[in-house]
């Protein structure tokens, strides 16, 4: 017998023990962070990942009682890694979610895996259309907190149409996120009177543009864009070279914080539309433009904002549940209702879990801001669309009946 | 060391491997089985460069063949999803030998490094279409598959999986192996040693290095239909000169001329990028220095480590 009750205290102290350390256990929230740490989008992955770790290092990495565990992981800018390293995030370090990824493609190939893995998963970052549109039920455990690539330049199409512009030649990056950023753009502009009269399509990662600016008709009255990394730089440059006078407007990624340092003259009075703007003049922003700034020696792109909103809203759930993992189901739910007062303005998200935002139509100029000693470029807010969401006007169902925005659809009915 | 007991250390380290494989980590058992599947495109590889002396930078090609393959079957007919499994694998060979047949026709007039060049050409050409032909391949978005087939059996679950891969594995390996031992595996090395001579002794020789480029072609197919399946998730990356760059470079490392080496240099290679990525950040810095080191001291490859050792011994022994 006496064996017996001695196996029975062993249990009793293995219970007492597990008993012991279970709440200490869920008291820990495991976070996944995809972003590109190697290759030619490392700097933009650098950008995305110190947001989210400025929030965590100002809040003591205390969410509501949850203390926050962070595992980056590079996700090189290939969706196949990012698949690779998310199964790794899941299975090996059992995070409660995973974050990011960058390109449109690597938020198409995540979201299955977060359904597959039941694990929840927030882009951040990637904007493609239908992860939060026609794909948005195969994905239970999505959530987003960044943007469609269609839905600044909605406000954007019908800006340019209160700036009396009737022609527009479209050029842009021959892919998915181009094609969706000048859909969104056309569908608005054509809606209001505007007619595309021309859409070129260099391939991705263009860096000499001759073959494609004598092309733009002179009809035009002016020029949208839609460029990516490198490419970004060069267009303003080759554009302005070859003697263009039309006013020029671009997708967000034109001149996000990102590329705009390494930009000159050429691109001052160029106009975009995007939910963030680092000039954007509220107190909240130029604090936070000064504490980036302070830690990581550069202006926040919305590539770090993104995330560090991500964060306070993550924040914000875990308050509510006070540090309690409240399960990935009710965490979708929970987050899903969110609303808070972020850097970009006031965020709360649609039934579809995309952001409703402000969109902030930007013009690059060359000031002061904030104190800084220095003139710079800054992308001034000349206007702002309040409480935008994916479907600018048309309505969820209206807008959903149409197929995702490519290169063919909106057709170009007025091209010449 | 004879061939015999080559054999049997062989035979033991894949009982092992098999063996230790449910008490993997989960994401250990994901990363075995895509080294294997990137063994086997290595080995069909070997094939060319290491016995045939073609050194192709287009081997991608073929798994994005079969791959795509694969997945539009399952996305757009649901087919590969059951039994039918078993005929994916099967129209992924013949897809990627039929492929290899058409480069073939382009590649095989070449050699030497306008071989590499044509073969890289064709190569991105596979690519373009993966990314540009968005209508049947979703372009850079790729393709997401609804799943593993499941037949009785449920390859859902990883360790499964991996045993199937690990049969496929075996198979090639030993296909390929009898091909190289057997006459016309003969008569590919006696071209890659000398090629004027063994057409002047009366063998066709381009005939026989085209058969090589169809096989290999085909082993690529299979792989890629392997593939599509363990990451449910096609993309153009996985077609990308990169991946074909990785390939030659898992031969070149294992060792050329030996299928073991290509499938050891494939678990190497896809050891550093996978899992000491998850690491350090400098990994590349790490993959560089390995290729660096082994074309300037290994032309071996990590197989001729012990023909090495043993010559140095010697050399040390006869001072």
């Amino acid at each position: 017998m006496t064996g017996s009750s001695g196996f029975s205290r062993k249990l009793a102290a293995a219970c007492a023990a597990l008993a012991v350390t279970a709440p200490a256990a869920a008291e820990e929230l495991r976070i996944g962070f995809l972003a590109p740490m190697t290759g030619i989008f490392a700097q933009v992955g650098k950008d995305m990942a110190n947001g989210f770790q400025m929030y965590l290092d100002e809040t003591g990495g205390n969410f509501g009682g949850a203390k926050v565990t962070l595992i980056v992981e590079d996700e090189e800018g290939k969706p196949p890694v990012g698949v690779r390293k998310a199964e790794k995030l899941v299975r090996q370090d059992k995070v409660h979610m995973f974050i990011g990824g960058l390109l449109a493609p690597t938020g198409y190939a995540l979201a299955p895996v977060s359904t597959r893995l039941k694990t929840v998963y927030i882009a951040s970052i990637p904007a493609a259309d239908d992860l939060t549109q026609r794909d948005l039920a195969k994905y239970p455990y999505l959530v987003r907190t960044g943007w469609t690539s269609s839905q600044p330049h909605h406000p954007l199409g019908q800006w340019a149409c209160e700036q009396g512009y009737k022609r527009v030649a479209a050029v842009a990056a021959d892919y998915a996120f181009g094609h969706e950023v000048v859909g969104g753009f056309q569908k608005a502009f054509e809606g209001c009177g505007g007619r595309i009269i021309q859409k070129i399509w260099p391939p991705l990662g263009t860096k000499d543009f001759g073959p494609y600016i004598p092309t733009i008709k002179q009809s035009a009255d002016a020029i949208f864009s839609l460029m990516v990394g490198p490419m970004a730089l060069q267009f303003p440059k080759q554009l302005a070279a070859s003697g263009n006078k039309k006013p020029v407007l671009g997708g967000g990624t034109s001149y996000d914080e990102f590329v705009l340092p390494a930009m000159g003259e050429e691109v001052i009075g160029h106009v975009s539309a995007l939910q963030y703007s680092a000039a954007l003049d509220t107190p909240g922003n130029s604090s936070f433009v000064k504490r980036y700034r302070a830690k990581y020696g550069k202006v926040p792109s919305y590539y770090s904002e993104s995330n560090y909103t991500t964060a306070q809203m993550i924040h914000e759930v875990m308050e509510t549940s006070r540090g309690k993992w409240p399960g990935a189901a009710q965490f979708v739910k929970m987050l899903s209702a969110v609303k808070v007062d972020a850097v970009r303005g006031p965020v709360r998200l649609d039934e579809m879990r995309n952001p409703v935002q402000n969109i902030y139509i930007k013009k690059v100029e060359r000031r002061k801001m904030f104190g800084y000693e220095k003139d710079e470029l800054w992308n001034t807010v000349i206007k702002t669309y309040p409480d935008v969401g994916q479907f600018w006007k048309y309505g969820k169902q209206q807008f959903l009946k149409q197929p995702v925005y490519s290169r063919d659809f909106p057709p170009c009915k007025y091209c010449e | 060391m004879s061939g015999r007991r080559k054999l049997a250390m062989l035979i033991g380290v894949l009982a092992a491997l098999a063996a230790w494989a449910p008490f993997a980590g989960p994401f250990a058992i994901l990363l075995i089985t895509q080294a294997l599947v990137l063994a086997i495109v290595a080995m069909s590889l070997d094939l060319l460069l290491g016995y045939t002396g073609l050194p192709s930078l287009g081997q991608a090609a073929y798994l994005g063949v079969g791959a795509y393959l694969t997945a539009i079957l399952a996305t757009r007919y649901g087919f590969g999803m059951d039994w039918s499994f078993w005929l994916v694998i099967v129209l992924g060979a013949l897809a990627g030998a039929a492929t290899a047949a058409l480069f073939g026709l382009f590649a095989i007039r070449a050699t030497g490094v306008y071989f590499l060049m044509i073969t890289l050409a064709l190569g991105m050409c596979v690519w373009g279409l993966a990314y540009r032909w968005n209508s049947l391949t979703g372009g850079d978005n790729g393709i997401n598959l609804p799943g593993r087939p499941e037949f009785g059996i449920r390859l859902a679950d990883d360790l499964t999986y991996f045993y199937v891969v690990f049969g496929f594995f075996v198979a090639s390996l030993g296909a390929l192996h009898v091909i190289v031992q057997s006459p016309f595996g003969r008569s590919l090395v006696g071209i890659r040693e000398r090629e004027l001579r063994m057409r002047v002794l009366g063998y066709n020789t381009w005939l026989h290095k085209y058969i090589a480029f169809v096989i290999a072609g085909g082993f690529g197919g299979l792989a890629g239909v392997l593939l599509a399946y363990k990451n449910g998730l096609v993309s153009p990356e996985d077609v990308i000169l990169t991946t074909s760059v990785d390939v030659l470079l898992m031969v070149v490392l294992g060792g050329p001329g030996t299928l073991v080496g290509a499938a050891l240099g494939s678990a190497v290679v896809v050891f550093l990028r996978e899992y000491l990525s998850t690491l350090v950040h400098w990994w590349p810095y790490v993959l560089g220095g390995v290729y660096v080191l082994t074309i300037l001291y290994l032309p071996g490859g990590l197989m001729g480590i012990p023909e090495h050792v043993r010559r140095w011994r010697l050399r040390s022994a006869n001072h």
